[in-house]
Formats: C-alpha cells, sequence, structure tokens
C-alpha cells in the first residue's frame, strides 16, 4: 500500500546535488507492515504507584486507544511508575471535587490523575489534573487540544508533563525513534528506514532500499536525518528532511563515508571518511560542505559524537591494538584514552548531562551495553542480553535504546540509564536494528 | 579470458617463478619485506623467462617438456584462481600465509591482464560496532589490494569497498559463520 512519494525525481533533478530515486523507493508514508510490537520485559521495584483514572468524554471519540490507556502504557514503560488498573478503582474522578484521597491512600496510591476530554468541532480538549495523594495537593492542572486525529499525540503529551511533574526531568514519550529494518533473503532483502513514536506505534517508512541502510541520526531539531546509504553500491552519507521526503547526498567521496553525527547548532555534521587513505573523522559544515579533519592516525578512528558541552568529541579507535575510546578536549587537542576495562569497547554516546558514556562493551565473549563514570571512572555493564548493539540515549538522560537479539531475532530494548527496567520492541517481520532516540521538539 | 599460447606460456612461467619465490622467503615474514622481494623477482626474472617461450615449439605437435611443465603450471595457476574468497581472524587484517599463493596467481593475472578489474568487497562478522566494522572491512580490503598491487596488480585495476557486517556470507551466530563472515572477496569484472 504505497502512498504517493513526495519526492521529486525529474532527470534535472539528477544533476544537482541533491539525490534521489535510484535503486530505492521513497514513501513519504507506508503502510504497518514492519511495525514494532510492544513487550514490557521487567519493571523496576521501586516504581511509583499511581493512578491514572479513565478521562470522562463528552462528545464523540475516535475509535482506538483512549487517552488514558495511553497514559497509562507510556509511564508503565518508562519503568519508573507502577500505574493502578482501572478495574481497581473504587471510583472514576474526572475533576478535583471527585477525588477521595483516603479512597487512593488506602490503595496505596501516590499519585491521582484525572481528566476530561471534550470534542470541539475536529479538535478534541483535554483537562487534566494531576494530585499528590499524601499532600492532598494538586501538582498540576492543565488543558491541551489537538486535531480529533490525533489522539496518541495528546497522550504523549500529557505523560510527559506528568513525568516531569513528578520526577523533575523531562518527559520522553512524545519523542520519536529512528531505525532500520530488515525483512526477506537474498534478492529479496529490503532494508527500511522507520520512524515511530517511542512505543513503536506509528511507524512510518522513510526510505525503502535493497541495499544496506546504516547510522541513523537525528538533526537537534528533529526535522531531519543523517544517515548512510548503500544504495549506489557503497557508503554514502545522504541528509533526509523529513517533512519533504528531499533527500541530499552530502558525502559521497573515495572509500567510506560513514557514521554521522549532528553538532548540537544542527550545521555541521560529523563523519568518518577514508578519503585521505584510512578511516579518520571529520567535521563537514552543511552550508559550505567545508571539511575539518579531526583525527590524524594510521588506525581506524570512527563512530564520533560530540561531547554534552559540544566543544569536544568522543569516537573510538583502536590506535591501541583494539579499538577503544577516546575523548578529544576541543578539535586538534591529544586524544586521551577512557576505556580500559576490557579488548573492546567501541561507539561512545555521551549522556545530555555529561555524566555518563554509553558504549558497546565486549566482556568474555558476549557484547554488551555499559557505562562509565566520566567523574570517577568507574565502568558498569547495564545489559545482561549478548549481543548488544547500537546504544542510544534519550533526551532526557533516563532512559537507553539498543540493538539486541532475542530467541535469534533483532530487537530493540529499552532500559532505564542504570540498566533497571526494561520493554522491548520486536519487529512484527524481520529484524529491527539501529535505534536512534529522537530530540524533545516543542 | 581469451589468451595466445605464447602469452599464457609467458603467465605461467612468470607465476612459476614467483611461487617458487614464495615458498623460498618464508610463511611468516611481514607483508611489506614479502612483497617487495617478489618484486624484485618480477622485475628481473620476467624478461628472460618471455624470451625463452617466444617463437620455438607454438606450431609443433610435439610440446616440449618445458612447455608440458608450463602447461601444467598453467592449469595450477588457474586452479589456485579458483579461490576468490579470502579469511580473516576476528578484528585483524592480516592476510593469512595459506592465502599468498593464491593471491598471488590473482595478481599475476592482472598484471598479464591490464584491461581486467576487480572489487574487493571487504566484510566483517556481525560482532562488534556496525561502523568500527565498516572500517575493519575496508582495512581488509585495502591489505589485499596491497598485497595484489606488490605483486603487480596496479591500482587503476582495482575498486575496494566495504560492506562491514551487512552482507555476511553466512547467516547465524556461531563461531563457524562467524569465520565465514570475516573476509575479502574478489569480484571479477
Amino acid at each position: 500500500m504505497f502512498m504517493k512519494s513526495r519526492s521529486r525525481c525529474s532527470g534535472s533533478f539528477l544533476k544537482t546535488p541533491v539525490i534521489a530515486c535510484l535503486v530505492l523507493f521513497l514513501t513519504a508514508s507506508l503502510s504497518a507492515r514492519a511495525e514494532l510490537l510492544i513487550r514490557i520485559t521487567e519493571g523496576a521495584g521501586s516504581a511509583i504507584p499511581i493512578a491514572v483514572v479513565p478521562f470522562a468524554e463528552s462528545g464523540s471519540m475516535p475509535a482506538g486507544d483512549k487517552v488514558g490507556s495511553i497514559v497509562q502504557a507510556d509511564l508503565t514503560m518508562s519503568g519508573e511508575f507502577r500505574p493502578l488498573e482501572p478495574s481497581k478503582m473504587l471510583s472514576l474522578p474526572s475533576e478535583r471535587s471527585e477525588v477521595y484521597f483516603r479512597d487512593w491512600r488506602m490503595l496505596g496510591q501516590r499519585y491521582v490523575l484525572v481528566g476530561q476530554l471534550t470534542r470541539n468541532g475536529d479538535r478534541i480538549q483535554a483537562r487534566y489534573e494531576l494530585f499528590d495523594v499524601n499532600q492532598e495537593k494538586r501538582i498540576l492542572g492543565e488543558t491541551a487540544a489537538v486535531p480529533a486525529s490525533n489522539l496518541r499525540s495528546l497522550g504523549h503529551h500529557i505523560s510527559d508533563r506528568v513525568y516531569e511533574a513528578i520526577t523533575g526531568a523531562p518527559g520522553v514519550f512524545s519523542t520519536k525513534l529512528a531505525y532500520i529494518t530488515v525483512s526477506g533473503e537474498g534478492e529479496q532483502t529490503r532494508y527500511r528506514l522507520q520512524v515511530s513514536d517511542v512505543d513503536g506505534k506509528r511507524s512510518k517508512v522513510r526510505l525503502e532500499s535493497r541495499e544496506p541502510i546504516l547510522s541513523p541520526a537525528w538533526s537537534p531539531d528533529g526535522k531531519k536525518l543523517a544517515y548512510v546509504s548503500f544504495e549506489t553500491g557503497k557508503p554514502v552519507i545522504f541528509v533526509h528532511e523529513l517533512a519533504t521526503g528531499e533527500r541530499q547526498k552530502v558525502a559521497d567521496f573515495p572509500g567510506l563515508n560513514s557514521a554521522p553525527a549532528w553538532s548540537a547548532d544542527g550545521r555541521s555534521l560529523l563523519m568518518t571518511l577514508s578519503r585521505d587513505g584510512n578511516a579518520e573523522i571529520y567535521r563537514m559544515d552543511l552550508a559550505s560542505r567545508n571539511l575539518t579533519r579531526l583525527t590524524d592516525h594510521w588506525a581506524i578512528d570512527t563512530e564520533a559524537a560530540w561531547d554534552h558541552a559540544d566543544r569536544g568529541i568522543y569516537f573510538t579507535s583502536d590506535r591501541s591494538g583494539g579499538p577503544q575510546l577516546y575523548h578529544m578536549e576541543r578539535p586538534g587537542a591529544e586524544p586521551r584514552r577512557i576505556t580500559f576495562g576490557s579488548r573492546y569497547n567501541a561507539r561512545p554516546r555521551p549522556s545530555p548531562t555529561g555524566d555518563y558514556v554509553y558504549y558497546v562493551h565486549q566482556r568474555d565473549s558476549a557484547f554488551h551495553i555499559a557505562r562509565t563514570n566520566l567523574e570517577t571512572g568507574e565502568e558498569t555493564v547495564i545489559t545482561r542480553t549478548g549481543s548488544d548493539e547500537s546504544p542510544s540515549v534519550a533526551p532526557n538522560g533516563r532512559l537507553l535504546i539498543y540493538a539486541t537479539r532475542q530467541n535469534g531475532e533483532g530487537v530493540l530494548t529499552v532500559v532505564s540509564a542504570d540498566g533497571g527496567a526494561a520493554y522491548s520492541l520486536p519487529a512484527s517481520e524481520g529484524e529491527v536494528r539501529e535505534p536512534a532516540w529522537g530530540p524533545v521538539t516543542r | 579470458m581469451k589468451m595466445s599460447f605464447s602469452t599464457k606460456a609467458f603467465a605461467m612461467l612468470l607465476s612459476a617463478g614467483l611461487v617458487a619465490g614464495c615458498s623460498s622467503t618464508g610463511e611468516n615474514m611481514e607483508e611489506g619485506a614479502y612483497g617487495s622481494d617478489v618484486a624484485a623477482i618480477d622485475q628481473d626474472g620476467g624478461s628472460t623467462v618471455y624470451g625463452g617461450a617466444d617463437g620455438s615449439g607454438v606450431s609443433a605437435s610435439e610440446l616440449t617438456d618445458d612447455e608440458r611443465r608450463a602447461a601444467q603450471e598453467q592449469a595450477e595457476q588457474e586452479a589456485l584462481r579458483d579461490i576468490t574468497t579470502f579469511y580473516f581472524d576476528f578484528d585483524t587484517s592480516e592476510i593469512k600465509p595459506d592465502a599468498r599463493d593464491v593471491l598471488v596467481a590473482h595478481a599475476r593475472y592482472l598484471a598479464d591482464n591490464p584491461r581486467q578489474q576487480v572489487r574487493l568487497e571487504g566484510h566483517a562478522d556481525e560482532r562488534g560496532t556496525k561502523e568500527y566494522n565498516l572500517a575493519l572491512g575496508e582495512r581488509r580490503a585495502n591489505a589485499v589490494q596491497r598485497f595484489l598491487i606488490v605483486n603487480g596488480a596496479s591500482r587503476g585495476q582495482i575498486e575496494t569497498v566495504s560492506y562491514g557486517e551487512e552482507k555476511p556470507a553466512v547467516r547465524g551466530s556461531t563461531e563457524s559463520a562467524w569465520a565465514q563472515n570475516r573476509r575479502v572477496e574478489l569480484v571479477f569484472q
């Protein structure tokens, strides 16, 4: 069920550096064929009890999941909350005057969320209030409105507000994931770059190709993805505007063009190129396409990411004999090695607050996600699965998504940043890999 | 690929000289040292051998001993060239000693057929990170490229590409699958 591609594929188009449409089918939107399913595997013991009361409704509501159940699922998914089943509720209040704190205390709840939805033409408005049960106090009271077709966005928005009111950290339920799915074998193999909600719902195929697609990376405004595509027979870096489907080929040098990573201002990309002989890290100014070389070593240097201060970079280098993480304090500075715990540590991803760096770590024969505390240098392995790859930190620093294998199939798993609670997102068909957690956009 | 007999003879005698050269240099030499040794044999061995094989017995019905030996060696070289995939140890790009004779045969073939193009496709197993593996696949392809050039192929004949861990030869997460996936494939075009 292909919808009309919104990218232009005319002849003159190919003469410009803006490229598209050779061996692949661009799709602005596609069926849910490779939808991710959600499977909660583990909840943290310390999860906070909260009652998300089903919202009262006036006027006709669209079919599908209710706002209350979306919020409940989001909070459960975070691993930090343990929502009460609606069937155990003694009453279903929708505003403050109907909330009897004693009842909720008796049910062991610390917070209660109530609300009402009103249909207003094409839009649906929500009024919602969050109460602290012990203090008998309202800690959040707001209204929000969305087009009727967009109830999931409303649910995720409310989850974000509740999460922030209670934990103090911004919620990430309205953010997006980008990932690659692979299905079919041999000639039938198809690689798809997809974007979905963080619960795997509302997935859309953004690019489909017979050749591998790798390393999706979100621009800081969430409007573009950079990635590596083999559609021309070799790795080439593209920047893809999500709203229009327009793509630009930004790096197509001889040899490798890989591992794109955006700067915080969205104006430049770090990338790995081997145009000067072997894999080195460069910074490309996107407006001028000017390149600045940042590393110069006979070893492999790759997988660069800006540090949280956006001044220096983390990267992988095998200059010590095997892949290890390095930090370059500012471009041109002497890199400092930061991992020593095992013979294989690669693909650094710093937390947004700068306290940790996450990476792929080999221990015995298995690959896990580990993190190093940048202050103390202490290393902790945070995943228990064994073929773990591609860590990507949520923009609030509290969750991490990575790719792993379960029962022989590739799945994405989300864990809390310390490795506690988890949920996984298996593909309904084929494999899913290379998750990239999108930014918070307002 | 069609060749005249004399060209073939030239090629096979040349390779025979090279193979002899290799076995005498030993297997545990550094790649670079090994390569330059072979290149030296190439330079002074080539024209002499050619002079011997040229002209005489092409139209004769009986093969001389030299020609019979040459034909046999030719067959051996062709058999060697049936092998087009070369394997590597985990996280290394070192060409294994047992791959060298075969790669020398390919290099000679390329030297003798300057219009022949080859694409070297470097691969890694699934373990470790995708982007590092992309660089590792490239390093493997580059190692093979250097070896072929040192042994007579020219740079313009060779194109390299790395697929990293994206195109495994064998599916599965076993030692045996990994070993078969850490490879460089020569694709003649």
